[in-house]
């Protein structure tokens, strides 16, 4: 089988103090860790498994700078055989629509059985890359992926819906898959396997190697931290303390 | 000059720093608690390549070079001390000196299963009345036929209740002082050799620290690292190597003491305010990163001598060992002290990073007698 990963270097963010830098479009990064976007490792590990059963290769694609490299490298040492950065650099600011459209320009003349994204990057939150990607190759797809099985040339995958739902669904290959969190446990590259990541050649692909640039959706217009509300009222004291104060606030409201 | 790590390093660092936080953290408290040895994670460090990184790939190691050797050893031990010097153990104390000093035969047959986690290794020099003494040793091996016969006690072993094979140290010529001692690969189903007293640790706790007795225990003489009374050199080369990785494990305990009391203090109120906001508590803060990250540039730079070649690097490694474990204790201390009365209770990690600490300043060469081999170094 002939595998695509799509992977984003995304800043960790979970635990770090954010601050809007003074563009007022991006946030500070001088001090945030960088790493792959979990949902991407996850897709990952689900091409290494596919591989694993029924062999063939993966190419991981990455628009990202020059740092970019180092998350390639590391989906090199988990697995992938083959990988390519697009010079995030060269293309001004990207929405998701655009960041497919650039994906799918520089992937088009690869051969491909699935292509895997995560379902979303942490950074900016667009779910768009594997649905436009989809679209636009011409190949169905599917979201918030939590299973995928492959039996006699159709794939049976699982899709998370809220509320603890799970849709089934029968597609045939070609087909993109946005691949949620939680649906395998990545595994960590071993030290011999890094060492021979270490030397492998990345493929780099700038504007010129890009047939059309793409163009955005939409325009990001500003990036702030809303301002803390005033409306919650944090209870303190001891459980009675609290409960009584908080029929109080029932009855003063009128709400019964 | 380049303080950037390399490609393959930086991979190594993110990979190992990750295992550490998700395999390793979660049974950190209960193996400190319970003394378990934790064999089940050191399977699966086996299968990424962190028992024997430095070794070669044709002795199933993961042929890395030393200051990667040392980012490891951080990592773990940031999150877990115990099995920090494990890992130390294994590679620095077993491997490194086989590799080093043994023949083709022993590395083809001892360094496969050190690396693929089959048999643990431990390094037995310390005697309950020879530590920083190595010359005191009371251990001594009799060339008999085709083995040597060997009598002695080994105390404070790291790994030596759990381990497979042994790098033992004994007298094969008294007379000879420091040039009649030798070294022999021990394996630990030997006749005649026997496990003694366990200790029970203040820190440090899930090692399998142990004693180990040899009465008339008959050791093959192919078993035999280098010549005989080659033992002393053995002995100081290797220690000037494992003294990096003991560096490095002072620099993963301090790190973590350094985000616990942060975390704490951001979180923990007192006159209004949370306590980091307090100039006594930032004055901490700013010794103790300044502190770490001083540690962390000797400690790379004792494994970069090394891998750079220099026949002797003792004074670095010293240096890196002696410097990163004091502040390691220190900055343990302050962590404890920011945490106030929670931090003297087992509800929170800084009280096992205080107790992991202070051996740092006692093995593989205590502070004193670190600090015996920079100023020998010097004004030598």
């Amino acid at each position: 089988m002939e595998l695509i990963v799509c992977i984003k270097r995304v800043p960790q963010t979970a635990e770090a103090e954010v601050k809007i830098d003074d563009s007022g479009k991006d946030i500070v990064k001088d001090r945030l860790t960088f790493d792959m976007n979990e949902a991407d490792s996850y897709a990952l590990e689900e091409a290494i498994l596919l591989k694993e059963k029924f062999g063939g290769a993966i190419t991981a694609v990455s628009l990202g700078t020059a740092e970019a490299e180092d998350t390639l490298r590391i989906a090199l040492a988990k697995g992938a055989d083959n990988a390519i950065r697009i010079k995030a650099e060269e293309f001004g600011e990207l929405d998701g629509y655009k960041t497919a459209m650039i994906i799918k320009e520089a992937i088009k003349d690869l051969k491909f059985d699935a292509i895997f994204t995560g379902c979303m990057a942490t950074d900016d939150s667009y779910y768009q890359v594997g649905p436009v990607l989809a679209e636009t190759l011409g190949v169905p797809h599917a979201t918030l992926v939590s299973k995928i099985e492959l039996t006699d040339k159709k794939v049976h995958v699982n899709r998370e819906l809220e509320g603890g739902l799970i849709e089934h669904l029968e597609m045939s290959l070609p087909a993109v898959f946005a691949v949620q969190t939680g649906i395998n446990e990545p595994r960590y590259a071993s030290l011999i396997a890094i060492r021979r990541a270490a030397a492998k050649e990345i493929k780099v692909l700038g504007k010129d190697d890009i047939a059309s640039e793409p163009k955005l959706n939409s325009t990001l217009e500003e990036l702030f931290v809303p301002p803390v509300g005033k409306r919650a009222e944090f209870l303190t004291g001891t459980a009675d303390e609290v409960s009584a104060r908080t029929a109080e606030i029932i009855k003063e409201k009128g709400l019964i | 000059m380049n303080f950037d790590l390399t490609s393959d390093q930086k991979m190594l660092q993110d990979q190992v720093r990750k295992f550490a936080d998700t395999e390793l953290a979660p049974v950190a408290p209960e193996i400190d608690q319970s003394a378990e040895f934790p064999w089940e994670n050191i399977k699966k460090m086996a299968k990424l390549g962190l028992l024997g990184v430095v070794v070669p790939e044709k002795y199933g190691g993961s042929e890395f070079d030393f200051v990667s050797l040392a980012i490891a050893i951080e990592e773990i031990s940031r999150v877990c001390a115990s099995t920090g010097v494990i890992v130390a153990v294994n590679n620095s104390l077993t491997t490194y000196p086989i590799l080093q000093f043994g023949n083709e035969d022993q590395k083809n047959k001892f360094l496969p299963p050190l690396c693929s986690g089959e048999k643990i290794g431990a390094f037995g020099l310390t005697e309950p009345n020879a530590g920083s003494d190595v010359v005191a040793m009371e251990a001594t091996a009799r060339p008999e036929g085709d083995h040597y016969v060997l009598n002695g006690t080994k105390r404070f072993i790291t790994n030596g209740g759990e381990a497979g094979i042994f790098v033992v140290f004994a007298y094969t010529n008294k007379e000879l002082k420091h040039k009649g001692i030798s070294a022999f690969v021990v394996e630990r189903d030997t006749p005649g050799f026997t496990l003694g007293k366990h200790e029970d640790l203040m820190g440090i706790r899930a090692t399998a620290n142990c004693e180990l007795i040899f009465e008339d225990t008959k050791i093959p003489k192919e078993n035999l690292l280098g010549n005989e009374g080659d033992g002393f050199k053995i002995c100081m080369n290797t220690l000037d190597v494992s003294r990096i990785d003991i560096g490095a494990q002072a620099v993963g305990i301090a790190q973590a003491a350094l985000n616990e009391a942060i975390k704490y203090s951001k979180e923990r109120k007192a006159f209004g305010q949370p306590i980091c906001n307090f100039q006594m508590i930032q004055s901490m803060f700013a010794e103790m990163a300044t502190e770490i990250q001083a540690a962390r540039l000797l400690v790379y730079y004792a494994g970069y001598c090394k891998d750079k070649g220099m026949p002797r690097f003792s004074r670095e490694s010293a240096m890196c060992k002696y410097y990163a474990s004091s502040i390691a204790v220190d900055v343990a201390r302050k962590s404890l002290q920011i945490h106030g009365g929670y931090g003297y209770t087992k509800d929170y990690t800084v009280e096992r990073l205080y107790r992991d600490a202070k051996i740092l300043e006692l093995y593989e060469g205590t502070s004193e007698v670190q600090k015996i081999v920079i100023a020998r170094d010097l004004t030598k």
